[in-house]
């Protein structure tokens, strides 16, 4: 038995499954998953079927390409037609539509677009070709983010000066401040998400649960994790007790990853920040610190971020709140594919869009 | 197709490489035989029984583990004439060789590409050599196109399966794309994975003399099993079921996926075949591919279910979902 196979039991499955039909308080109830691998994860295993009937399963805001808004995509591409400069970026960024084109676009009219999984891949590019200058598009929520803080660090200390980040960092807590206070959805249950809280802690969700009286429970990305998080949010409306959960104990702990906290702090403080169909949400984003701010690709190529209404009949805010189900968009599945998507949230592998048309209904 | 340009996933086996076939490569030729895009295509009346195909190799790393790009440039049109039940007859050789690529390597190619060809076995007949400048080209660039001859009794097309029909698959999936990952370390992972990549005539051929009833036979190569089931379910306009957990897939890969966000249904082989046959000859069919390919490793995998094309997987929960095809390749995750 390999490491994943007591996660994937399907006695176990079927157990848990029989469980949580038994303690569902019944009525209408929406569990949001706020993390793209649990989107995928919920769409792969088929665990909609196996939920109790009112019990609703949502994407949320999970999806760190998604939520990028297209202002920054806009302003990769300007500083993609700078010459000298290469790209560098996660490969699911490429085929996220700006306003007109995307990266993938530029790359095939020659710009130099770089595809890279580890960022530090971007150092050992800058140190080997001196004369060009490296922008790396910096999304991601706060799994990513500590990784991306440790090469800015390794950057200043190698003294490198041909290395730039423009910084989409966002952060998944204040987001839920924005959804439970948001009037177009009514959640009662977040399915926290497992990697981002490896670092920040399920403690860090404390503040939504008591605030707002809606349970949260750490899940892993197995059947049985989500499944056990799963129980645990229904046992507590069940209970009236709100409060945090973690089902996903064998890597996240109360307080998560301080080193990873720590590098962060150092080298990037909280902003205000706009999230893609969503709009501004306050001090959910990030941005250099005042010592690192000659990293920053915006301020030293003087590139406006420009912002410009989404495409006609694009609903991927809807989508990303919530409030509808990816079917229920106009253009799902029509104008808007995997070949030619108009949102993000279309494009990126842990989009909801792109886990309904993959894994399908 | 709205591009101005042909873009990377263009080549990426998904839909976008489809949808340039199919709204401007095959309208602009005319022609019928090439409308009903097989993997090989009968040559005119007047040659009977023979088939012909081409395929263009790119691979990077050129060499990898279990292989290199000349075995897979064998391999490949071998396996597509193979397809067609056919055996082969001939191979004609396109190298296009980038300035500077060191004459070591290119024997280690070319004597990759005959020891190859020798163990189908299939002649290389003809063949051309181009070289462009450092720069214009990666090492090496492979064509091969192969001549195959078909018995006349033999016509395996996805238009012939049936509901109830069975589908078997000659071993573990997602070794090749796996291998060539960890051969580019990106990911600096190490992992005991090679290449499956291998010729399947004598495959094919065992199974034809046991099962000559057999409808349908397809390599999964770019795309994995789910591009080319999802071909089969498009083209013969039935609906076909996989059961996850019947198909296999070695702990290395699967570790590989685990740790990048792939799903190994979507990952790139070239040496597995999907062999579609009437569900009474499904174990003798085993028993012909065990023959080849050693005992235990093919598996019966699904069923052709219905007449609405559509690709299913079901879970090993009682839960089902639908596959479509890819667009392009699969990024590993950012979280």
């Amino acid at each position: 038995m390999n490491g994943f196979e007591q996660f994937r039991d399907k006695e176990h499955v079927k157990t848990l499954v029989q469980k949580l039909h038994t303690i569902y308080p019944g009525g209408e109830l929406k569990l949001m998953e706020v993390c793209g691998t649990h989107t995928m994860a919920i769409a792969r295993y088929g665990l909609r079927e196996l939920m109790p009937k009112g019990l609703h399963l949502i994407s949320g805001p999970g999806c760190p390409v998604c939520v990028t808004p297209s202002s920054i995509i806009n302003a990769s591409i300007g500083l993609a037609a700078l010459p000298g400069t290469v790209i560098v970026t996660f490969g699911d960024m490429m085929r996220v539509p700006g306003s007109e084109k995307s990266l993938e676009n530029l790359k095939a009219e020659g710009a130099d677009i770089r595809v890279i999984y580890s960022v530090l891949d971007m150092i050992e590019m800058a140190q080997k070709e001196r004369k060009k200058r490296f922008v790396f598009i910096s999304v991601g929520f706060e799994t990513t983010t500590p990784g991306t803080a440790l090469v800015i660090s390794e950057a200043e200390s190698r003294g490198l000066d041909n290395v730039f980040f423009l910084v989409a960092n966002r952060l998944v807590v204040p987001a839920l401040h924005a959804l439970c206070t948001s009037e177009d959805i009514q959640i009662d249950g977040f399915l926290c998400p497992g990697h981002v809280s490896v670092i920040i802690g399920y403690g860090a969700y404390r503040e939504i649960a008591d605030k707002y009286g809606v349970p949260c429970v750490v899940a892993g990305f197995e059947p049985v994790d989500i499944l056990m998080a799963i129980i645990d949010i229904a046992a507590r409306v069940s209970s009236h007790t709100a409060g945090v959960g973690n089902a996903y104990g064998r890597a996240v702990t109360a307080k998560g990853n301080t080193r990873a906290q720590d590098i962060m702090r150092k080298v990037f403080n909280t902003v205000d920040a706009e999230w893609r169909g969503i709009g501004l949400i306050p001090e959910s984003g990030l941005a250099l610190q005042e010592e690192y701010e000659r990293f920053d690709a915006l301020k030293f190529f003087d590139v406006p971020l420009v912002s410009k209404p989404d495409p006609k009949g694009c609903r991927c805010g809807d989508v990303l709140k919530g409030v509808i189900i990816p079917p229920e968009c106009a253009l799902f599945g029509k104008k808007c594919t995997p070949t030619s998507p108009v949102g993000p949230c279309m494009v990126s592998s842990e989009g909801s869009c792109a886990a309904y048309y993959k894994y399908g209904d | 197709m709205k591009e101005e340009r042909i873009l990377l996933t263009h080549g990426g086996g998904g839909r976008a490489a489809r949808d340039l076939l199919e709204e401007i490569i095959v309208p602009i030729f005319d022609n019928p035989v090439l409308d009903r895009m097989e993997d090989s295509s009968p040559l005119p009346k007047e040659a009977v029984g023979l088939v012909m195909t081409t395929d263009s190799y790119v691979v990077k790393p050129l060499f990898f583990p279990g292989g290199d790009i000349g075995k897979l440039a064998v391999c490949g049109t071998v396996n597509d004439l193979a397809t067609a039940g056919a055996r082969p007859v001939a191979l004609s050789v396109g190298l296009v060789i980038e300035e500077g690529f060191l004459v070591e390597d290119l024997k280690k190619v070319l004597s990759s590409m005959k020891d190859t060809a020798d163990a189908v076995p299939v002649p290389l007949i003809t063949g051309d050599t181009k070289v462009v400048e450092r720069g214009r080209g990666d090492g090496v660039y492979i064509s091969t196109t192969g001549v195959g001859e078909v018995p006349e009794e033999i016509r395996l097309a996805p238009e012939r399966i049936e509901p109830g029909d069975v589908v078997l698959i000659n071993g573990p999936i997602g070794n090749h794309e796996a291998s060539i990952i960890c051969a580019r370390n990106d990911f600096s992972i190490g992992a005991p994975v090679k290449s499956d990549c291998a010729p399947l005539y004598s495959l094919m051929r065992s199974v034809l003399d046991f099962v000559p009833e057999t409808k349908c036979a397809r390599d999964a190569t770019r795309g994995g099993l789910a591009a080319v089931l999802t071909e089969i379910v498009e083209s013969s306009g039935c609906g076909i079921t996989i059961e996850e957990n019947a198909v296999p897939v070695d702990d290395a890969v699967q570790g590989i996926c685990e740790m990048l966000g792939m799903d190994p249904l979507f990952m790139a082989n070239e040496g597995k075949m999907v062999i579609i046959v009437p569900e009474d000859k499904a174990e003798i069919c085993l028993h012909a591919m065990d023959q080849v390919s050693g005992r235990g490793q093919s598996r019966i995998i699904g069923r052709v279910h219905d007449r609405t094309p559509r690709l299913t997987v079901h879970t090993p929960y009682g839960t089902s979902r639908i596959i479509t095809l890819p667009v392009g390749t699969q990024f590993p995750r950012i979280c």
